[in-house]
């Protein structure tokens, strides 16, 4: 079992979720064109992870021992109906906490990300200390690389690009550039 | 395919293929797209397992359509979604296991796929069985195809073979770069800029076309 800085450290930088992974690609390309909203739809994204770890844990611990047919199904209707509890409990306990994560949260239950780390928590075994490492690190790794891509692409927004390249193509090699980057990580830690 | 001698259907087939391609035109379900393709068997069986679910899912739903409440919907087709993903799964699993280990967390994320999703909603709910089974089946060819190019580039040019079969002999020095995480994003990207410019350049054919037509007929 590797230890618990490094299970963050790898989620965070060396198998960055978005540039290693290859998960939440969606929201990645589609909502990154401002660096305030892609922020914002980071961090949600990284409280829905927790949310998501702690769910699937118990689902494994609790159920799935006798069931493991069901884990897809459980993980997807679990983890959406919880978020959706949340986010009612948050409009009405904090209505600014839900102006600033509140309508991402819906977006961001059916994302490839948020089960992703459910079923690779399950694989490699995390008990629940891990779990909740494992999911702040992908989180952060998350936010890190929206709040990246937004940057430069606010950037290109200024530039005289050919029209021709603008948009998805343009973010693409962006993010592909930006994933050479971020391989310089990897070898940081041995056991990852 | 006798199917296809009906032009109704031949249409539900076709608009997957190329007009209203998945990928490379309406830009869905990009992490499976990028994340298994480093070689041309793994886009093949992510291809397979996608048409599966898909071509399951579309015929039940629009054979429920009338069952399912309005507002939950959303839920009912995920639930849907899921129960054809887990049956892909240990199929593959029984099947192909090494293929299988290769895709790993990949195959149960085909439920998050939002190009199965979107045409849930888009269409196999409002359509025939019948007619959801063709667009289902050409939408899925269609990401067949994107797939299955994508993941001959990363192969010839990662590792210089395709399907495992050598392609250039030894002094080929592979370009590592394609079959890593980057390569992905840069061979997609390149493929996007390649559409948008057959796209342009037919959007001026056409236009000239037009003008030459004025003016022949003003003489």
């Amino acid at each position: 079992m590797d230890s618990l800085i490094g299970i963050f450290i790898g989620a965070l930088l060396i198998n960055n979720f978005v540039l290693a992974y290859f998960l939440g690609i969606c929201p990645f390309l589609g909502v990154s064109s401002n660096l305030e909203t892609s922020f914002r739809l980071g961090l949600a994204s990284m409280f829905v992870m927790m949310v998501t770890a702690l769910c699937a844990w118990i689902l494994n611990t609790f159920l799935l021992i006798y069931a493991p047919y069901l884990r897809l199904i459980s993980f997807i209707v679990v983890i959406a109906s919880t978020v959706q509890f949340i986010e009612m409990a948050i409009k009405k306990l904090s209505p600014a906490l839900f102006r600033a994560l509140g309508i991402f949260l819906p977006l961001i239950t059916t994302n490839c990300a948020i089960l992703g780390l459910a079923i690779f928590a399950t694989n490699r075994g995390y008990g629940f200390v891990e779990g909740m490492v494992y999911a702040l690190g992908a989180g952060m790794g998350f936010t890190l690389a929206m709040v990246l891509l937004a940057g430069l692409r606010e950037e290109c927004e200024l530039s005289d690009v050919p029209a021709l390249i603008e948009g998805t193509a343009m973010n693409l090699i962006i993010a592909g550039i930006l994933s050479m980057a971020f391989m310089g990580f990897a070898g940081l830690f041995s056991s990852t | 395919m006798l199917l296809l001698g009906n032009s109704e259907d031949y249409e539900e087939f076709n608009k997957g293929i190329w007009r209203d391609n998945p990928v490379f035109v309406q830009v869905l379900g990009m992490c499976p797209m990028l994340a298994v393709t480093n070689s041309a068997i793994n886009a093949v069986a992510m291809g397979g397992a996608t048409l599966f679910v898909l071509v399951g899912s579309s015929f039940l739903v629009s054979i429920f359509k009338n069952l399912i409440p309005k507002q939950i919907r959303i839920s009912c087709f995920i639930i849907i979604i899921a129960t054809f993903v887990t049956i892909a799964d240990y199929t593959l699993l029984a099947l192909v296991p090494a293929v299988h280990k290769e895709l790993g967390a990949f195959i149960p994320l085909i439920v998050a796929n939002c190009m199965i999703l979107g045409r849930q909603e888009a269409f196999a709910s409002k359509s025939t069985p019948r007619l959801a089974v063709m667009d289902a089946l050409g939408m899925s060819t269609g990401f067949m195809i994107a797939l299955l190019s994508l993941g001959s580039i990363r192969e010839i040019f990662g590792t210089g073979t395709l399907f495992g079969v050598e392609l250039f002999g030894p002094a080929w020095e592979p370009w590592v770069i394609m079959i890593l995480p980057p390569g992905g994003f840069l061979t997609l990207g390149l493929i996007l800029l390649f559409f948008n410019w057959m796209t342009q350049r037919k959007a001026m054919f056409l236009e000239q076309v037009a003008e030459a037509e004025v003016e022949g007929s003003s003489q």
